[in-house]
């Protein structure tokens, strides 16, 4: 079945003429019509301007041209400017807002002649870990419609584990590709801080925030992170490095690669995780790779450290949400003060709003150095907990999420239970380190992931261990019943 | 440390966000349980350390050349505009 095949084996029957991208978009724009309704995961179609795109690649590649993305769909989360199509953060407050340009990652796929089937729904904002906090409603996870998919890329892990297409964008600021990827089964990457151009992607919190992208396999995802990689001179984070080849990097024998294995990660972590993860390792060693036991002693304090740091960024990123000059508009504001408290308090959902209220609280006049400075310095010693670990590893194991997928409604009342969903996913960020998560085995019928981090711009180190992985085990290529 | 209701008024000020008498018992709680959550931090000994703003060692903000770049497409941007005349978005009257 087509939407079973690799986006290598795509572009082989793609290249060997045995299917059009017109006939391969209808066939995704097919399953996207039956199959979505189930899960809500995606915001806007775009089926006119996908079957445009699609005969634009046709015509390319009768032209001549040939590349590993030409024709191939994609769906983009909802959080990346689309140039001439509503870019929602699922939210309200940009619910009529049509994107005047392309975001840098938009713009390099649609380059290499990806073609977009629509924007997927994800968190309001990209702040949660549950694809809950959505204005358009929760994304149900394919494996389980009654549970969650995670956040806050649901919609994107959602479709791509669901095939609704080959590949999907995310971004992730504590664990928002991660986490989702590992309670839906596929595989999902956040690349090293500065890898990835955040040009035209909605900024939730600015130092954390990463694009990347939701695959079946750690090799299509290489083939994706390759054209989505690299300087940007719009992004004055973008860090100037030469983009490896990371297909070309897969195969290596993984001989005498050292993975650590965090112990806090392992402690209190529920016994059927444990074995997954120790079955994993077990694979690893008959690799040929080395386990050591390594200690991050102030990992525990990711969680805290994260929801001081990114709730203040984000109260300064979402200043510019106003009523003023695009998004929602309160009605009849009696002046301006109004207009901005009403637009706002009306344009934004609960989560943003304690999100902003927590940030603007921790860097307001008397807090400022109590919190925020505190936590910029607590984040410091993780990054040099990792650094430390490094010198001693080549790459981080250890599950991606506590527990897999919860029931849809479980834990939205309280915050900080949801919060410490993320307990694994966010040293990486605070340190701006890559990371993935793999399916390794399944609890009570829903999907688990393995997390491997490494250290900064180790992305072909991890993408081969993922696919060394993956080529001796097939939980990568489950599909949920119905999906198949 | 929990959170007062007049505490929260004041940050819904500055965050300019109007919150509902509804609402308000819900973020006092919310709100008061994420800072008491966070309070773990000043337990942590700092003393003599940097604090990290970016992710990456060495990071300088870029500068670029003091040329003109960009072309004007501000009726294309401003065609999300709730209230725009001659070019200027409208607000209501600020200065009376």
């Amino acid at each position: 079945m087509l939407h079973n095949l690799s986006i290598g084996d795509l572009a082989d029957r793609l290249a060997t003429k045995q299917i059009s991208s017109v006939e391969l978009t209808r066939h995704f724009l097919g399953r996207i019509e039956r199959l979505n309704p189930a899960l809500n995961a995606l915001i806007t179609l775009t089926a006119e301007l996908a079957l445009q795109e699609a005969e634009a690649a046709d015509r390319r590649r009768a032209a001549g041209e040939r590349g590993p993305l030409l024709g191939i769909p994609l769906i983009h989360k909802d959080i990346f400017c689309t140039d001439g199509v509503r870019t929602s953060c699922g939210s309200r407050m940009l619910d009529n807002f049509t994107a005047p340009y392309d975001a840098t990652v938009v713009a390099r796929l649609k380059a290499a002649g990806a073609v977009m089937l629509g924007k997927a729904n994800m968190d309001e904002f990209a702040m949660g870990s549950s694809n809950e906090t959505s204005y358009y409603g929760p994304v149900r996870n394919p494996w389980d419609t009654s549970k969650v998919p995670g956040g806050s890329s649901g919609g994107s892990a959602a479709a791509a584990a669901a095939r609704l297409a080959p590949f999907t964008t995310g971004t992730d600021t504590g664990g928002s590709i991660r986490q989702p990827a590992a309670l839906t089964g596929v595989t999902g990457v956040k690349p090293t801080y500065g890898r990835v151009s955040r040009y035209g992607m909605v900024a939730f919190a600015s130092s954390l925030d990463q694009a990347g992208v939701f695959a079946r396999t750690a090799a299509d995802a290489a083939i994706v992170l390759k054209a989505m990689a690299g300087f940007d001179p719009r992004d004055s984070t973008s860090i100037d490095t030469p983009v490896p080849d990371y297909p070309a990097d897969l195969e290596r024998p993984l001989t005498g690669l050292k993975i650590g294995l965090l112990r806090e990660f392992f402690d209190g972590l529920e016994a059927r995780n444990t074995a997954l993860i120790q079955d994993a390792l077990k694979i690893y060693r008959s690799l040929g790779a080395q386990t050591v036991e390594v200690s991050l002693p102030h990992l525990p304090l990711s969680v805290p450290t994260y929801y001081v740091v990114a709730p203040a960024e984000c109260s300064s990123n979402l200043s510019r949400f106003d009523g003023v000059r695009f998004g929602y508009r309160c009605e009849n504001p009696t002046d301006l003060l109004d207009l901005y408290q009403r637009s706002r308090g009306e344009g934004f959902g609960a989560e943003v709003k304690r999100r902003i209220m927590t940030g603007t609280y921790v860097l307001s006049a008397g807090y400022f150095d109590a919190y925020y400075l505190k936590a910029q310095k607590v984040r410091r010693l993780i990054t040099d907990d990792f650094r430390a670990a490094f010198e001693q590893v080549d790459l981080l194991i250890g599950p991606t999420t506590p527990t897999p997928a919860f029931a849809i409604g479980a834990k939205i009342d309280d915050p900080v239970t949801m919060y410490l969903n993320d307990i694994y996913t966010i040293g990486a960020n605070l340190a701006g380190l890559p990371g993935l998560s793999l399916p390794c085995g399944f609890v009570d019928g829903l999907p688990m992931g393995l997390q491997l981090i490494g250290p900064h711009f180790s992305e072909s180190r991890l993408l081969n261990a993922a696919h060394r992985f993956q080529q001796a085990t097939d939980w990568h290529s489950r599909s949920p019943r119905g999906y198949e | 440390m929990s959170l007062t209701r007049q505490d929260v008024e004041k940050i819904a000020h500055l965050a300019r966000l109007s919150i509902t008498a509804q609402e308000m018992p819900v973020y006092v709680t919310s709100l008061s349980s994420i800072v008491d959550f966070v309070d773990e931090l000043s337990r942590v000994q700092t003393g003599h350390v940097e604090p990290m703003a970016h992710p990456l060692e060495g990071q300088h903000q870029r500068l670029r050349a003091d040329v003109v770049s960009e072309t004007d497409h501000h009726e294309k941007y401003q065609a999300n505009a709730p209230a725009v005349q001659a070019g200027l978005y409208l607000v209501p009257r600020v200065i009376e």
